[in-house]
């Protein structure tokens, strides 16, 4: 089965966020970049299923030019080949995310039998571009999902609900955005680090469509200036922690 | 110019985030006059005491195959009812099905959306990124205004505007529309407090160096009645289970008090428990971001401060 795993470059942010001088954008200079958690499921997922099932995994992301980077970490894991549509660094809003993800795969031609997002991005958390590429291509589609099979054309998607799980049967093709908890993710053997170098990246700049959820500014929220009172050091803290879990009412 | 607001309920009992959802579209300043009574969206049955919380008109869309849960089928009766009322804006819960159900109706209209929003004035919205590490103000270009509201950003208050109207619709479903539907349920074995539900949790970071070095997590939370957590780290790790990390990709937790031992404090996991009431930080490193959050301090190695609290509990209680 021919599976496709969408996938954003998004900054390591650490403990504290800062800001661009403009508010644009959060200041990356001293940072390092990764994918979204999800996303890291969803290309373990797909590669896990390319060994049970046969045929191949690829790997789509819409970025700027360093976006390549994550291509490659994921195709060091197990991605065959990767599709790139290179922005000039400006997030776009989901709609037009989607539009061009959607075009890109009716460019690329391959009969894609899954295609997988995370659910949301770890850093604008639109929750919907999974949604309307799967409109845009009129296949259906399950959000929010921790568990996967794939059988008789067919492929069962279990999410987390109240305690339990619910099941979806859906038939392939279809859209699935899932969540970190799926599987836990192989980290990348140098031996693939080496395969992915030589991986084909199918490169192409996209038409941008209008920004109908338009970003202003970003801010910091307020009351990140707490400092927590320091109750001592060492094992010798122990009877005020006790002394503070008595004042709640905890003990 | 009408404001609609999606309601989850179950069995008829409307969500919590529903209601703060609720609370938020009446406040919102529709020409500059909020206040007017708000239509209601539900499907198979009209939610309860939403006339206590202004809402004049409960649209009621009834389906025989609002049996299981479809969420294009959800979003039909909302497209639908967008399509008759005409409203200046749709509201519904920031909640994993709230999110869902938006940005189908979103992609059934191709109208943007603003998901997770804790304030809105006309077209301009105040939405969360990050899980809540940072926000960002943008504007919606769209006649209508999609939004959903993050959960617990507003406190749900009352308005009681009387017995709601309630106009009952079958929508016309597309087979599309139910193809994607719940059709089975797998039960989970309950065993212990839960994450999300636990009034006490003790987690670990990195500084618990190995799935063993839990034990003393453990001993804790037991002695407390709490709950384990961890960050994402240690679940990467293969130390801990996916189901106890807290975190922005993990369990979003609302305990008294959180006990967070050998974590830096990374948005990625701060996100998880902004809804502590209290938080009570270990960690050796004095400049770690977590004491920045955190309500309690103590500098040390948790492999001998959380011990030190055990003993210090069983003294405290024996006595």
């Amino acid at each position: 089965m021919n599976i496709l795993t969408c996938v954003k470059r998004v900054p390591m942010t650490g403990g504290t966020i800062v800001l661009t001088a403009d508010e644009q954008a959060i200041e990356t200079r001293h940072l390092g970049f990764t994918i979204s958690p999800h996303e890291e499921c969803g290309i373990e997922e797909a590669v896990r299923l390319v060994e049970a099932h046969g045929g191949e995994s690829v790997v789509l992301t819409l970025g700027p030019a360093e976006a390549e980077e994550q291509l490659r970490d994921c195709m060091a894991i197990g991605a065959a080949r990767a599709i790139h549509l290179v922005t000039d660094g400006e997030e776009w809003d989901p709609q037009a995310t989607a539009a061009a993800i959607a075009a890109a795969i009716h460019a690329d031609g391959t009969a894609f039998d899954l295609i997988l997002f995370g659910n949301e991005s770890a850093d604008a958390g639109n929750y919907q571009v999974a949604i309307r590429v799967a409109y845009a291509l009129g296949l259906p589609v399950v959000s929010g999902i921790k568990g996967i099979s794939v059988a008789d054309g067919q492929v069962r998607c279990e999410r987390e609900s109240n305690g339990g799980r619910d099941v979806y049967e859906v038939p392939l093709p279809a859209v699935v955005s899932v969540l970190e908890g799926l599987n836990l993710p192989r980290y990348p053997s140098v031996p693939g680090r080496m395969r992915a170098k030589s991986k084909p990246v199918a490169a192409s700049t996209p038409p941008r469509r209008e920004s109908r959820l338009a970003r202003r500014r970003l801010v910091v929220p307020a009351g990140q200036g707490k400092q927590a009172e320091i109750l001592g050091h060492g094992p010798d803290a122990a009877p005020r922690v006790v002394e503070i879990l008595q004042q709640i009412g905890l003990l | 110019m009408a404001v609609l607001v999606v309601i989850e309920h179950v069995d008829g009992e409307p969500t919590e985030p529903s209601l703060q959802a609720l609370t938020f579209a009446r406040g919102y300043a529709v020409d500059g006059a909020p206040g007017e009574p708000v239509h209601a969206l539900a499907v198979g049955l009209a939610p309860r005491g939403l006339g206590e919380l202004g809402v004049g008109t409960v649209h009621l869309a009834e389906h025989d195959a609002f049996g299981s849960y479809a969420p294009a089928a959800v979003a039909r009766s909302v497209v639908e009812t967008i399509q008759r009322l005409a409203p200046s804006v749709v509201v519904a819960a920031g909640s994993e099905l709230g999110n869902e159900v938006m940005a189908h109706v979103a992609a059934m209209l191709d109208l943007p959306l603003a998901a997770n929003c804790i304030s809105a004035s006309g077209d301009e919205v105040t939405r969360i990124r990050w899980g809540g590490s940072l926000l960002e103000e943008a504007t919606v270009h769209s006649d209508v205004v999609l939004l959903t509201v993050q959960p617990h950003a507003v406190a749900i208050e009352k308005a009681p505007v009387g017995e709601p109207a309630v106009e009952r619709f079958t929508p016309d479903l597309l087979p599309a529309d139910l193809a994607v539907r719940v059709t089975d349920r797998v039960e989970a074995a309950a065993d212990g407090v839960s994450l999300a539900d636990a009034k006490i949790v003790v987690s670990a970071g990195r500084g618990a160096g190995s799935a063993e070095g839990f034990g003393i997590i453990e001993e804790l939370a037991a002695l407390l009645g709490g709950a384990v957590g961890c960050s994402r780290a240690v679940t990467m790790s293969g130390w801990r289970p996916h189901t106890d990390q807290v975190g922005q990709t993990g369990t979003k937790i609302a305990p008294e008090i959180y006990i967070a031992s050998g974590i830096s404090g990374a948005t990625q996991h701060m996100a998880g428990c902004k809804g502590a009431k209290k938080i009570l930080a270990i960690n050796t490193d004095p400049d770690a971001p977590i004491f920045a959050s955190a309500d309690y301090g103590v500098i040390g190695d948790l492999r001998e401060v959380v011990p030190a609290i055990s003993a210090e509990i069983r003294r405290v209680k024996g006595a």
